[in-house]
């Protein structure tokens, strides 16, 4: 079995098709993720229209250099994934698994500070309910909002960690075609996450009106 | 290619005779990437739903008899509809056509060996099949008594229902019909055989086509706002509460976002069935083909943008409330453009009423009158007087169990012998067809005067002069039972004991009738050959050809060809 024929599956028979299928498929499910985060998007939206100066105070309370240095992991993490996808184009499979890795690395990262981030949070009693440490009762409305979007979001990068890394073992260990049709795939996955981050920033941690 | 086949099926699959025939383990069934078989296991599944929702409104039913309600408690009467509604919404309109016929019929129809993702539509089963179990368990918890709406602030802050675990299941389910229709898009895009363009794909094909796109962008909104009734419910984090400022609103706009396209995900691919039965049994090209395309495109469209009309009176702004009527009486147009077409392909056609084809002509009837009771609603002055009355109840049975359900079983009397490679006794499916739409008609007609009266929906208890209608509706309810347990029976007795069915025992043009009965795993063993046009039966205006006698004799020189081959 050649190397092409081991990544092909059913019921195609040329991996051009299948690649042009499977990166198809993925354009039309991420049309259906934007639906999703737009949803929400929309749902936070109406209520910061309703009640903007409870989300302005709130938003003062996010913390800005967590969700700063976040940002800034996750492009970097875009920039190696982009860097991967072109080295398994190149067929330099040692270099593809490297920056595959860095890539799950960087999003690892991103969780661990969102971590510390969360914790500040529970520390500052900014979780909704009886202690809450804002008075405005919208407040409690961003921050639900902040902990939903940011969890969904969460949950999204963690597939996307279990997908590039099984993609870099795989690398590492020879068990997969450089042509394989699935690099392209996450990397396409890895891209929209990273985007749907880029639309929560400013949404939630840029409307405090700081100087 | 074939190594890898053999070696992933050690039961030979690629030497078995048909689908059936690869493999009777029950692995062979539940790990199966066949899209046949994935489309029987959905069919196995939503009967079971499809029974569940059935027992539950029973049950309802039988004790509206009285005004005062003997039998069971009010709680319970609320924890019955509400199951009622989850399970026939979710776990079987939804998946009915697209996930058991589409699912059989699209490679089929358009010539290829299986769906472009056959393990992600195995998948999509299983997703199915927890999201429903969750949601079972729920009712086994102790039920659920918000209505299948899920409103709030009664769902999040009230409800002492089990509305977690069915808000999760149905946010589960979602994520199959999601699968479902990025599968679809796909194979629909790829795999067309050469020389089928989008313009002579079967209308069946285009109404799975226009549903998927509806499932693939309506059904994240279902998701999420399902996680946001979790997220108030289970984390206590105040989204719609208006005690902080929420908005109950938002959450009828966010819900009504899917669930009024989600009425499309019904009706459309009923449409599709319908075409192909209409066609076939009056042995006529489909009137207006390109027409037919556009209106389901549109109403795939449009769809979106009538949500509005289910909050007339939820203190909506006024003017909201006015575009939402003048679109919903828009969307009334290509639904209307669709039930001329089929009345203008019987014209002139060669009618003959087999089973399929009382069930297609009963569903343009019963569509067009939930259709145009669907005006009414969409008329302000006239929703505000009917809104919540039975008369809604009335109003969309008649779409999705007169309309969907219909079609539904059509489809399946239309394409049992594809399916089984049986035939079914003609006279029980015929008398079954015409006692469905007798009680079906006797079940919900009576509704619409009750609801016109006042009465409002939901309600255990009534004053008693609405008894007389509720007592029709009734028993109509128990002939509309008869009639829906008589398919399993001769259709179940059709699988052991019917007569071989031809290839093409309806003389039917589609690519689907030119594999064996049933298909063999990879669909066709040579090419299909693809006919001139789409619908190839006798072209409007021309006399009919001599070849296009009515579908029995056909059928039987088909048979006499056959055993003249032996």
């Amino acid at each position: 079995m050649t190397e092409s024929a081991a990544a092909l599956r059913e019921p195609w028979t040329s991996l051009e098709d299948q690649r042009r299928v499977a990166m198809f498929g993925m354009w039309t499910f991420i049309a259906s993720e934007i639906l999703f985060f737009g949803a929400l998007f929309m749902g936070f939206s109406v209520v910061r229209v309703l009640h903007p100066a409870a989300f302005a105070e709130a938003a003062g309370h996010t913390n800005i250099w967590y969700g700063s240095a976040n940002t800034a992991i996750l492009l970097t993490s875009s920039f190696a994934m982009v860097m991967g996808l072109r080295a398994a184009d190149l067929d330099l499979r040692r270099l593809a698994a490297l920056c595959l890795a860095v890539t799950a690395v960087l999003g690892l990262a991103f969780l661990i500070v969102k971590g510390f981030e969360y914790k500040d949070d529970i520390d500052k009693h900014l979780v909704p309910g009886q202690d809450f440490a804002l008075k405005a009762g919208a407040a409690q409305i961003f921050f639900s909002f902040y902990w939903g979007i940011t969890a969904v979001h969460a949950v999204h990068l963690t597939i996307g960690i279990v997908l590039v890394s099984r993609l870099a073992w795989l690398l590492m260990r020879g068990d997969i075609a450089m042509r394989s049709p699935q690099f392209e795939v996450t990397a396409l996955y890895w891209g929209f996450v990273d985007i749907v981050w880029i639309t929560v920033y400013p949404l939630i941690y840029l409307g405090g009106g700081r100087s | 290619m074939t190594d890898a086949i053999a070696a992933d099926h050690p039961q030979g699959l690629a030497r078995a005779r048909d689908y059936l025939h690869a493999g009777s383990t029950l692995r062979s069934w539940l790990m199966s990437t066949d899209h046949k078989r994935i489309a029987i296991l959905y069919g196995i599944t939503i009967t079971v739903f499809f029974l569940i929702g059935g027992a539950a409104i029973t049950v309802v039913r039988l004790e509206l008899v009285s005004p005062n309600g003997n039998f069971i408690s009010d709680d319970t009467y609320n924890k019955l509809f509400t199951l009622h509604g989850v399970i026939m919404v979710w776990f079987f309109l939804i998946p009915s056509i697209p996930n058991t016929l589409g699912n059989f019929l699209v490679p089929l129809m358009i010539g290829a060996p299986d769906m472009a993702f056959p393990k992600l539509n195995l998948a999509s089963w299983y997703i199915n099949l927890a999201g429903g179990l969750f949601t079972l368990a729920a009712l086994v918890a102790g039920g659920v008594d918000t209505g299948w709406t899920f409103y709030t602030p009664y769902s999040t802050m009230f409800s002492n229902g089990n509305v977690l675990l069915a808000a999760f299941g149905v946010f589960i389910a979602g994520f199959s019909s999601i699968a479902s229709g990025v599968n679809f898009i796909a194979t629909i895009h790829t795999l067309r055989i050469a020389g089928m363009g989008w313009m002579r794909l079967p209308l069946f094909v285009w109404s799975i086509y226009a549903v998927s796109l509806v499932m693939v962008l309506a059904t994240p909104v279902l998701a999420v706002t399902m996680l946001l009734i979790v997220a108030e419910r289970w984390f206590g984090l105040p989204i719609f509460d208006p005690a902080h400022g929420g908005d109950p609103l938002l959450f009828q706009h966010l819900f009504w976002f899917y669930s009024h396209p989600a009425v499309y995900i019904m009706i459309l691919p009923a449409m599709g069935v319908v075409t192909e039965l209409i066609t076939c049994f009056a042995r006529r090209a489909v009137f207006g083909y390109t027409f037919m395309v556009y209106a389901m495109v549109a109403i795939a469209f449009i769809g979106f943008f009538v949500w509005g009309h289910h909050m007339f009176v939820s203190g909506q702004s006024p003017y909201a409330s006015l575009i939402f009527s003048f679109l919903s009486f828009v969307i009334a147009v290509p639904s209307a453009i669709k039930v001329f077409n089929w009345t203008a392909t019987l014209y002139r056609g060669q009618i003959s009423f087999e089973a399929p084809m009382l069930y297609g002509l009963g569903f343009v009837g019963l569509f067009t009158a939930g259709g145009l009771t669907g005006l009414f609603l969409a008329s302000i002055p006239v929703d505000v007087h009917v809104h919540d009355t039975y008369f809604v109840v009335a109003h969309f049975h008649y779409i999705m169990v007169g309309g969907s359900v219909s079609a539904f079983f059509g489809g399946l009397h239309f394409w049992w012998p594809k399916i089984t490679g049986k035939l079914y006794s003609e006279t029980w499916a015929r008398f079954a067809a015409i006692l469905m739409f007798f009680g079906f008609n006797f079940t919900f007609f009576p509704q619409f005067i009750l609801g016109y009266l006042g009465m409002p929906r939901r309600y255990h208890v009534y004053p008693p002069e609405f008894q007389i209608y509720h007592e029709m509706s009734t028993l109509g309810a128990s002939v509309l039972a008869a009639a829906y347990l008589l398919p399993p029976v001769y259709l179940g007795w059709s699988m052991f004991r019917g007569t071989r069915a031809g290839d093409n025992p309806w003389g039917a043009s589609g690519l689907e009738w030119q594999t064996s009965s049933p298909p063999p795993p990879r669909n066709f063993r040579s090419p299909p050959a693809l006919p001139d046009t789409v619908y190839d039966y006798h072209a409007q205006g021309k006399a009919p050809a001599a070849d296009q006698a009515s579908p029995r004799r056909r059928d039987s020189e088909a048979r006499q060809n056959v055993d003249a081959a032996r």
